[in-house]
């Protein structure tokens, strides 16, 4: 046995951007663990203020290519919640609805082209594709009944413009729903079999005591809106982020670490929304959960391609519900008028919760503006994991244990993209 | 994605012109720069399409295509302005010389995926131009500038040769 190592994977496959992993073993133990982004930084914090505060969603809609909308929805409760503007029931389920669009096209592009490769021991999606050409159709078929869902309701399918604060620019009718719901209940079907599916995948034994934050709410499976909570008491309105959350620099990334104050390490996206909300799935969610072999709580993050497959079953189930109730508003959005403050929104984008935070002044100009992405707030969690799991396994093969390692990392379908982030340039001489 | 193949001459190959890139990349915007000038140069001729290069979309893109011509930035190390054709149909697109995507799935891993599940358009090719600088900004290198030319000349060309005359060219 080596009793000094180093796994390092230089430019990491098969996730939304640039980064890499540095794992150091000494004398058996490992002593060090980065993951490193270096993604170029992307000044968008900086690049908001001075701009008008109806532009933040479609500006903040461009960090992302995959979860734009999640920008867009968190740029717009912000919005609304500092002008104090009131918004109407079916903008608000419509919204839900473009939501929904985008977790099934997320999460379908993840499970089958991302996470699948992984488990059943290929390569790359397309080496999957080979063996098994029609589970990759069914994901790609997945994916792009939430991109058609968001093309729809967005106005295109990248970087959807149809959100605006207040509202949307324009609103569909009920037939215009029409050929949507037909493709939306054979991707419930497709949703169930790949949940199904997902069940009888082989995880690696390991579990760990997360701390796992994500929004609650009462009535509903929380996307849109909701109190942060965890599973350690947290329980707080979203404008108390900060009291909460701490961020800060660290030399080898790009992104800044968060971390709960006082406590540390903390663990979004769906296995934290399963463990916090699983009551508050549709029927058959829970139902498919079980019979793919979750209970109520799930401590393996290798189990998340499961959890997703179950929110894509939800996610299903509940644009159907909302399609179904659904009139449309008397108006697609209602006027803004801009007031001086400070304004907080924060959604469940697939990743896990994406914190805005905009201060305006009386003109409707932004003058500060605080983004927190999933993958920023992940990061801890990612290397306690590498660290947990590579400690019982540091005798595998060095191939075996790299693989393994980058597996661990895709558990958190990381948007490396998004997490990028300003960071200060620091010049050290003596 | 809706596929803008103009399908009112479905008797001739449909042709479909796809610049991927970042607008705001510099150099990496030469495929987008590429089907832009084509547009103005001989509109309502071939069907264009700017793409950010996810290749999941991409796939949706073509489809329908009898001859599609893919046009992205390279930083493959040769000099900038140099301009690589493949013929993707007959031989696997090297990865390693097209840009590092920044998505998951990137061209060469929609080319290769299409290929797996027999999806592929009839007729396929890929130009790769050189780029010099990828950093934030608009404007293209000069190199960058005039190999666009010669790539647009080409596709003409390749138009002509492999997709039959365009309509009213």
């Amino acid at each position: 046995m080596s009793r000094t190592r180093t796994i390092k994977v230089d430019y990491l496959a098969r996730v939304e951007g640039e980064g890499a992993m540095y794992v150091r073993v000494r004398g058996g133990q490992v002593t060090d663990v980065q993951l490193r982004i270096f993604e170029p930084p992307r000044f968008f914090e900086g690049f908001l203020r001075g701009r008008r505060f109806s532009e933040a969603p479609d500006i903040t809609a461009r960090i992302c290519g995959i979860c734009p909308v999640a920008y867009q929805m968190s740029a717009v409760q912000a919005m609304e919640d500092v002008c104090a503007v009131p918004v109407d029931p079916q903008v608000r389920a419509l919204r839900r609805l473009l939501y929904c669009g985008e977790w099934i096209e997320s999460h379908a592009l993840h499970i089958y082209l991302l996470h699948a490769p992984d488990f059943l021991g290929y390569e790359s999606a397309v080496h999957l594709a080979k063996d098994h050409p029609a589970i990759v159709e069914r994901g790609l078929r997945l994916k792009k009944a939430g991109n058609d869902l968001m093309t729809l309701l967005g106005g295109r399918a990248v970087h959807p413009i149809n959100v605006r604060v207040g509202g949307f620019y324009r609103v569909p009718t009920r037939r215009e729903l029409v050929p949507v719901t037909e493709q939306l209940k054979w991707a419930r079907d497709a949703a169930l079999e790949t949940a199904r599916w997902t069940g009888t995948l082989e995880f690696p034994h390991y579990e760990q005591d997360y701390e796992f934050v994500a929004l609650s709410h009462p009535d509903e499976y929380a996307i849109t809106e909701g109190r942060l909570v965890s599973n350690q008491g947290l329980d707080i309105a979203v404008r108390e982020y900060d009291a909460h959350f701490v961020e800060e620099h660290i030399p080898y990334s790009n992104a800044l670490h968060s971390s709960l104050k006082d406590r540390g390490a903390y663990l979004v996206g769906p296995l934290a929304r399963y463990n916090l909300n699983f009551d508050r799935l549709s029927p058959l969610a829970r139902e498919a959960a079980r019979a793919a072999g979750l209970g109520p709580t799930c401590r393996n993050p290798f189990q998340s391609i499961v959890v997703r497959s179950v929110e894509i079953l939800y996610a299903c189930d509940e644009a159907l519900r909302l399609i179904a109730q659904y009139v449309p508003p008397e108006r697609p959005s209602v006027e803004v008028v801009p007031r001086a403050g400070t304004g907080y929104g924060c959604t469940e984008a697939p990743r896990g919760i994406l914190y805005h935070r905009y201060t305006i002044d009386d003109a409707g100009f932004i003058t500060d503006a605080k983004i927190v992405p999933p993958t920023a707030q992940n990061q801890k969690a990612i290397e306690a994991d590498l660290r947990a799991f590579v400690d019982p396994r540091i005798d595998l093969p060095q191939e075996t244990l790299t693989w393994q390692c980058e597996q661990a990392i895709r558990n958190y379908d990381p948007c490396i993209s998004c997490a990028t982030h300003f960071l200060a340039l620091r010049v050290d001489r003596e | 994605m809706s596929t803008p193949v103009d399908a009112d001459r479905l008797d001739r190959p449909r042709v479909l012109v796809i610049g991927v890139g970042n607008p705001y990349r510099r150099d990496d915007a030469a495929g987008r720069e590429t089907v832009r000038r084509l547009r103005d140069r001989a509109p309502h001729v071939i069907a264009t399409l700017e793409h950010d290069g996810e290749g999941t979309s991409l796939m949706e893109a073509w489809q329908g295509a009898d001859l599609v011509i893919v046009v992205d930035a390279v930083s493959s190390g040769v000099a900038p302005g140099t301009v690589r054709r493949f013929d993707v149909r007959s031989e696997p697109l090297p990865a390693a010389i097209l840009r590092d995507s920044t998505h998951a799935v990137g061209v060469p891993d929609a080319v290769e995926l299409a290929r797996a599940l027999g999806r592929l358009p009839p007729r396929l090719i890929v130009y790769g131009i050189e780029g010099r600088a990828f950093d934030a900004g608009e404007a293209l290198s000069p190199e960058v500038e005039r190999a666009v030319d010669e790539v647009i000349s080409r596709i003409l060309g390749d138009v002509q040769v492999e997709g039959g005359p365009p309509a009213d060219a």
